[in-house]
Parts: structure tokens; C-alpha cells; sequence
């Protein structure tokens, strides 16, 4: 089976963010940067599922140079091949460029049978990239994923369980197949000493907009057909009033302050 | 019309989902703002009552394609009949729910259509003959607004709640235009085997009451106090990620950066501290109650109303209030 997974670097859920106001991007400069906390759910299942199921592992990532170091992480964690989709003219993808960079790097790999990602990146949070690849490549969509039943990759077959609001959807779908995950679908492994050293000598392979046969006018700044016309910080939140006295007075105020904003059924 | 606004009609097995029609509140609002209509539009095996509705909520029309393999909610198939529509009529916008129902028909019908859409938009507004669409970035610490200038139509999901539902008047209502789009089991690639109906029903991003509990609960069974107070409420119980990583209570419940993003009418925090990545869920709560044991604790920066002092000793005497004056 060939799986592809897709990992996004993304800043340190930690640091301070810092705009390129007038460009409308993030500024990555000296910016700690971290493998996307839900992408690593993705690595993780398809680790576990070449282990189940036997295969390769080609984990892509897209982004500036400095983006291969999730790539080397991926390596240390044994994938078996890498690639960063890197190209000036892809800085200011939105959601829909990004996918159809991606659709070109899995097209270039070749006959993936599945692709996982992780359900959103917690910079951009749009969550819509897994639904958008699997548009563009044609592949069946599986969203919001918790769970990966079985795959029979002769059989062409994949069934799965959705975390949907109410429930728990079980859907059966035809391979090839994006699958998005959420947390809590596996429990995330860490690189050992060797794997990180191993990974440390290998050169990452990246790919430009030429070798993918991607169309700039599609990418980028110049391609996105969303572009970002204000950055503003929102007013904060007017100061609160802090409730004070016997805990029998507090608890008196604050059940009458609920039950007079009049939403309490 | 070319400029109309569209609102996509979420539904489930027939039944209408309550928050359906939330959007055509702003959306007529917006269709004011470019001198159009705001329409409805919608997929399903049977629309008629789902059309009258929308119709009742403000739609003056209601596109809609029905079939059978339309029944139950497959992503890929609603999103290549709702990308239809969309590529024959062109509205200048359609807006979503940002559920995962929503989100994924959504996004498919973006990618059809070939162009990018705005997540999770908490803002709408028409400037210079576009829609200008906001959402939160980073934790809530930047709004970020786009106009997608080439799309046609331009699409957003927009966060639960975050506009008002709009009012319902009866006696109106909408024409119906059907469109027939020829889908068989056969060109799709997913099947849904069987929906398996959560015990405890988790719908948080639809609650207007959320009581949500973090690290500063101690255990599993401060949530157990906690879903007392939600059942009175009538709301839900919500979670940080350190309770969530706790093992106190399952990830469905947990609220922010890699969690859900909720808006309730009343955010009730118990012994959570407020880390950005807390806030970034649950900020845009219309008011939010901090209860925590530390006075220096963030979420007291974001609370409507702080109390210090330790949740064991306030929530049973809430409840104990709220059921005297609740009469429950």
C-alpha cells in the first residue's frame, strides 16, 4: 500500500504571533516553529497503518525551506520517502492553492492509495484543505476522522468513523481516499536517538512549481483568489467585575446576573 | 439575481435542525447591503417543508436539488449538487455553517468550483460591492478579513452564533425552484453504514450554555459536578485541553485551539487558567464566568464576571440557588 501523509509547519502554539501587516502573511522570521499538533495524529496513523497493513510512507510537506524540519521529523520516525513542495511563487497560497499544491506533489509520488492529514492547522485553522485535496485529486473525502476501521487495499476499500456533531458516523469508502484526522485517533510516538540521527544526514528532495507542473497563476499571492484586505486586533473584552464576599452572596449574584440575561430555558 | 446571498439549509434525516435558518438573518442584511434577495438553497431527498421554513425565516427563493441518493448526508454527494447550483446561478455569496456538515459541503463545493473560502467567519459586511468576510486568527489576538475578489460566488462558513437568528413570520414565503442534478449511488465513493447516536449528546458548538471545566477540577469527578450545574442550565459541559489530557472526560468536550471554537451566550469556567490556546475556543462568548482558586489566573482577564475562590465550594451552592430560583 502507498500511503502519503501531509504535515504542515506551523508556529510554536506558544510564541507570539507577528504579522507582515502590509503583505498580509505571517512573519516566520525567529519564530519557534513546530510540526502541526494534528498533523502528527496523521503521521502517527500512517505509521501504525504500514504497520498493520504493510506499505511506504511518503510524508509531503509545502512551505519555505525552513519547513524540512518537520520533514526530518517525519524521516526519524522511519517514513521512507520525503518531499518539500518549496517555491517563491507559492508564498500567500490560500486554502484552495495549497490543496492544489499538494494534489500535484501526491500525483508526482503516484498511485497513493491513501492520504492522511490532520484535521486543521492551529495557525490558519481553516480545516478545509483534507475536503479540498481529496476534490481535486478525485479521492473520496473522509473528514473529521476518529477512527480507521480497516483498509483492504486489493479490495480498494476503507471504512472509517466520523466524529460528527451527535455522534458517530461509520462510512464505507473506495480507495484512493483522503482521510483527515482528529486528536485522540492514536497516541503520537516520538523519535528515538538513532532515527534523529539517522534523519540528521539525509538530504530533504524539494520540489518547485516546474517539477510539480504546478500553474503559478494558480499559486500564491498572485493565484489566491482570497486575499487578505484588513488585519486589525479586536477591541478587548471590556474589564469584568470581579464578585466579591461570602461564597452564600456570590453564588446569590451570580445565579441572578445568569438568570437575568434572559438565556437560561 | 447575480448578486443574490445564499444560504445553505442544513438538515438531518428529514428533520430540520433547529439552527438552519440562523443565517438568513444576516444574510438579508448583506442582500440589503447589495440591493438583491437572500435566497435559500438546499439538498435532500424531501425539501418541501425544509423550503416552507426557510421561506417563513426570510428566503424569497429556495434553489433546490432532491433525489433519493440525496437521503442521508454524504459530503461528497450534497457538495457536487450544492456546487452545482452555485456554478449555474453564481449568487455573489453563499454562506455556510461552520459545522462539520456545513464545512465539509463547503469546502468540496469551493474545490469544485476551483477557488479558496473563508473559515469560521465571524464577520460579514458588504464593502465596495464584495462581500468582506472576518474571521479570527491566532487565538483571537488578530481579526483577519478577506474579500475573494475572482470567485463567483464567494463562499464562508460562519461560526454557530455568531449572528442572530432572524424572526419568523409564517405567512411568508418562498418560491421553489427545483434544478435536476443526475447523481447515482454508483458515481459516488462513500457509503454510510450506520450513525451511532452518542449517549450523552455533545453538541457544543450549538449549546448557548457551555460550564466547562480545566486542570483545576483535580479529578474526574469535578466533572460529574459540573454536568449537574449544565443539566440545570439546560447546556453542555466543555473541557480544557489539560483535562482533556487528563483523561478526565472525552476529547468531544474540549474547547479551544485543538479543540472546538464555541460562542455560547454564557461560558461558565471552572478552574481554568485561560492559556491562549483555551481562549482561542471560547472568547467570542457573549458572557463568560470564571471561577478560579488563582486571582492571577488569565481567564479572569477575559471574564465578564471573576470569582475567586474554589469551584468544590461554589458550584454545589449555584446549583443550590439556581434550583431554588429556577424552581427545578
Amino acid at each position: 500500500m502507498k500511503i502519503a501523509v501531509c504535515l504542515k509547519q506551523v508556529p510554536d502554539t506558544e510564541a507570539e504571533i507577528k504579522w507582515d501587516i502590509p503583505k498580509g502573511t505571517l512573519s516566520r522570521d525567529g519564530m519557534d516553529s513546530i510540526t502541526n499538533p494534528f498533523d502528527e495524529f496523521a503521521l502517527e496513523e500512517a505509521l501504525l497503518t504500514k504497520e498493520n497493513y504493510d506499505g511506504e510512507i511518503v510524508a509531503i510537506s509545502m512551505g519555505p525551506e525552513g519547513a524540512s524540519d518537520v520533514l526530518r521529523n517525519a524521516l526519524a520516525l522511519t517514513v521512507d520517502q520525503v518531499a518539500l513542495c518549496t517555491d517563491d511563487a507559492f508564498a500567500g497560497s490560500d486554502t484552495y492553492s495549497t490543496a492544489y499544491v499538494l494534489a500535484a506533489a501526491i500525483k508526482k509520488v503516484g498511485d497513493v492509495d491513501v492520504v492522511f492529514t490532520g484535521k486543521q492547522s492551529t495557525d490558519g485553522n481553516t480545516g478545509v484543505v483534507g475536503a479540498e485535496l481529496a476534490t481535486i485529486l478525485g479521492f473520496s473525502p473522509l473528514t473529521q476522522v476518529s477512527k480507521v476501521r480497516s483498509i483492504d487495499a486489493a479490495g480498494k476499500k476503507i471504512v472509517v468513523e466520523r466524529a460528527i456533531e451527535g455522534g458517530t458516523e461509520v462510512i464505507e469508502a473506495k480507495l484512493p481516499a483522503v482521510v483527515s484526522v482528529i486528536k485522540g485517533i492514536n497516541e503520537p510516538r516520538l523519535p528515538n536517538l538513532m532515527g534523529i540521527r539517522k534523519a540528521s544526514k539525509i538530504e530533504i528532495p524539494q520540489w518547485n512549481a516546474g517539477e510539480l507542473g504546478v500553474d503559478t497563476g494558480k499559486v500564491g499571492t498572485a493565484g489566491a483568489s482570497t486575499k487578505v484586505v484588513e488585519i486589525a486586533v479586536p477591541p478587548p473584552r471590556g474589564a469584568g467585575e470581579i464578585l466579591k464576599g461570602e461564597i452564600e452572596e456570590i453564588a446569590n449574584t451570580i445565579t441572578d446576573k445568569l438568570i437575568d440575561l434572559k438565556v437560561i430555558k | 439575481m447575480a448578486n443574490d446571498v445564499w444560504v445553505y439549509i442544513e438538515h438531518k434525516d428529514g428533520a430540520i435542525a433547529p439552527m438552519s435558518f440562523e443565517l438568513l438573518g444576516i444574510g438579508k442584511q448583506l442582500a440589503d447591503g447589495f440591493g438583491s434577495s437572500v435566497c435559500a438553497f438546499v439538498v435532500g431527498d424531501k425539501i418541501d417543508d425544509l423550503a416552507k421554513e426557510a421561506g417563513a425565516y426570510g428566503a424569497t427563493k429556495v434553489y433546490a436539488v432532491e433525489g433519493d441518493v440525496f437521503k442521508t448526508f454524504r459530503g461528497e454527494a450534497y457538495a457536487k449538487a450544492a456546487a452545482f447550483l452555485l456554478d449555474k446561478y453564481k449568487p455573489e455569496l453563499a454562506i455556510f455553517r461552520a459545522t462539520s456538515m456545513g464545512t465539509d459541503v463547503a469546502a468540496a463545493a469551493a474545490a469544485h468550483l476551483g477557488f479558496g473560502l473563508c473559515t469560521d467567519t465571524i464577520g460579514l459586511a458588504v464593502d465596495g460591492g464584495k462581500a468582506k468576510m472576518t474571521r479570527a486568527a491566532f487565538g483571537g489576538n488578530y481579526s483577519v478579513s478577506v474579500v475573494n475578489e475572482k470567485a463567483a460566488p464567494q463562499i464562508a462558513t460562519v461560526r454557530p452564533k455568531a449572528f442572530a437568528i432572524g424572526e419568523k413570520d409564517a405567512s411568508k414565503s418562498a418560491e421553489v425552484i427545483k434544478e435536476s442534478f443526475a447523481l447515482a449511488d454508483t458515481d459516488l465513493a462513500t457509503k454510510v453504514l450506520e450513525f451511532l447516536q452518542s449517549a450523552t449528546a455533545v453538541n457544543l458548538v450549538e449549546a448557548d450554555i457551555i460550564v466547562s471545566g480545566g486542570r483545576g477540577l483535580g479529578n474526574e469527578a469535578g466533572f460529574a459536578m459540573l454536568q449537574q450545574l449544565a443539566d440545570i442550565l439546560g447546556g453542555a459541559v466543555g473541557a480544557s485541553r489539560a483535562a482533556v489530557d487528563s483523561e478526565w472526560i472525552p476529547y468531544v468536550h474540549q474547547v479551544g485551539q485543538t479543540g472546538k471554537t464555541v460562542k455560547p451566550k454564557i461560558y461558565i469556567a471552572c478552574g481554568i487558567s485561560g492559556a491562549i490556546q483555551h481562549l482561542a475556543g471560547m472568547r467570542t462568548s457573549d458572557c463568560i464566568v470564571a471561577i478560579n482558586k488563582d486571582p492571577d489566573a488569565p481567564i479572569f482577564k477575559a471574564a465578564s464576571f471573576g470569582i475567586v475562590g474554589d469551584y468544590k465550594e461554589i458550584v454545589p451552592k449555584m446549583i443550590e440557588k439556581f434550583k431554588t430560583k429556577l424552581s427545578r
